[in-house]
């Protein structure tokens, strides 16, 4: 537990060094996600959130299979504004499609960046495609929000700290809570909905 | 009974093979493929990549050739010539899609039986480099390729990291998986390695600085360099040009020309 209201479950705790590499083939992870998903005592909690790796294969094949049961709500796909990430990213909406698992809507990170010094923005990345607004609106799925690059964030992450408390005042913080405000009212309505339903 | 003989082999042509690997995505591997590639053709070597990210393939894209469709011949599956010239060959499950946003959603064995294909099955000819680009991480795809690679003795690996603790802490876990593997590392690249503002000069290092120098040093294996932020790198993977032509100006040319000169420098100690 990090808090008392925030846990977390990863094989990163499983490892006895920070050198050992898990080194399986896709049967033996998937036996681990198994394992993640019906042995962890989570006890009541509001929301799970599931990180997964990039890419289209066992484990994202295995984590949607495992979790038909209960039901997912959605998943939130990530991306930057390049076009060489965003052909990716219409495959992993694809890979939504397949498996029937609703999008939530997507995140488009590392969105500009604005110089500390003389507060001039530069696109490190630049959306020459159009970025994710036109990939969404292509789409039809929602477009939930830009972060943009904050030197800041990658330290909190190596520090284990909570960015938004290190960093109220960043623009990125106030991209961050937008977008998860989002999500709350998307979970929100889901459940209204199917309450509805009962 | 059947004779395997690895001078008869579609890999025969092939003088020196080399992998870029990254323990964590979104690092670069696939840009800094792409730009060893252009470096060393600019050095006047022939030079092929074999893209093994069957789930995100992005080398097609970075040399303007996503709507190359792959032919065969003879000895096998002839690959994709960026241009005229002939000197930069490609091979890439982005060629095999019938719609660019198809997704590949295969489990393991799948992607093994195709990356052994890769492997053995594409007429590269004589090649004085291939690079093998691969997706993060250390599972089928990697097992299986260094597995598939062995009897051709690659000349080793090529790190990719962001200079972040979370990135260099995936990168060690890399190195470990070179171990096991009796995989050589040629070094450690560190990427997206500061920021210079092109307003004001200001140079801000937004995803940290020194992780990756610190690791080689901590693991005893030489480092290649720090590439820096560069917006006009990330535009030119866009269009699919030759950065290494178009833009020796800019800010990531030095370094980026420098791991390459480093590649071509260690050819013959390696090789030894």
């Amino acid at each position: 537990y990090v808090e008392e209201n925030l846990g977390v479950m990863s094989v990163g705790f499983l490892l006895s060094s920070p050198d050992d590499a898990v080194i399986w083939r896709g049967p033996k992870k998937n036996g681990l996600i198994k394992q993640f998903l019906r042995d962890v005592d989570w006890g009541e909690i509001d929301y799970l959130i599931v990180d997964t790796p990039p890419g289209t294969s066992d484990e994202h094949l295995s984590i949607v299979q495992y979790l038909s049961a209960a039901h997912i709500d959605g998943a939130v796909i990530i991306t930057t504004p390049q076009e060489v990430s965003l052909q990716d990213v219409r495959k992993e909406i694809n890979f939504c499609h397949k498996v029937k698992l609703p999008i939530i809507g997507i995140v488009e990170n590392m969105s500009g960046f604005i110089c500390p010094k003389c507060k001039n923005e530069s696109q490190i990345f630049p959306p020459t495609t159009g970025g994710a607004e036109k990939m969404c609106q292509n789409l039809n799925v929602s477009l939930l929000g830009k972060v943009p690059l904050d030197p800041q964030i990658g330290k909190s992450c190596d520090r284990g700290q909570s960015f938004l408390s290190e960093a109220p005042e960043s623009p990125a913080t106030s991209s961050y809570r937008n977008i998860i405000q989002r999500i709350q009212e998307y979970c929100d309505q889901r459940h209204f909905q199917e309450e509805k339903i009962i | 009974l059947l004779l395997f003989l690895p001078e008869r082999s579609n890999l025969a042509g092939v003088r020196h093979i080399l992998l870029v690997l990254s323990g964590k995505g979104g690092v670069g591997k696939s840009t800094i493929s792409t730009e060893l590639a252009l470096a060393l053709r600019h050095s006047g070597k022939k030079v092929g990549i074999l893209d093994v990210d069957l789930c995100g393939p992005s080398i097609p894209r970075m040399f303007r050739v996503q709507d190359s469709a792959v032919h065969q011949c003879d000895s096998g599956w002839v690959p994709v010539f960026v241009d005229q010239d002939k000197s930069i060959s490609l091979m890439s499950i982005g060629f095999l899609l019938e719609k660019p946003d198809d997704a590949v959603v295969w489990r393991g064995p799948k992607k093994n039986a195709l990356i052994k294909q890769f492997v053995a099955d594409v007429a590269w000819g004589d090649l004085d480099f291939l690079i093998v680009d691969t997706p993060p991480g250390t599972s089928d795809e990697h097992i299986s390729t260094v597995e598939a690679l062995r009897p051709y003795k690659p000349l080793g690996a090529i790190l990719v990291t962001t200079p972040q603790a979370v990135a260099v802490g995936d990168v060690r876990r890399e190195l470990t998986f070179c171990k096991k593997t009796g995989l050589r590392v040629l070094g450690i690249v560190e990427n997206m390695s500061g920021f210079v503002c092109p307003h004001c000069s200001e140079c801000t290092n937004i995803f940290s600085k020194g992780g990756g120098e610190e690791l080689a040093k901590y693991a005893g294996v030489p480092f290649l360099g720090c590439v820096p932020l560069d917006p006009q790198l990330s535009q030119s993977l866009e269009e699919g040009r030759d950065f290494i032509q178009e833009f020796p100006k800019s800010s990531a040319f030095p370094a980026l020309a420098q791991i390459a000169q480093q590649i071509l420098d260690g050819t013959s100690q390696w090789s030894s």
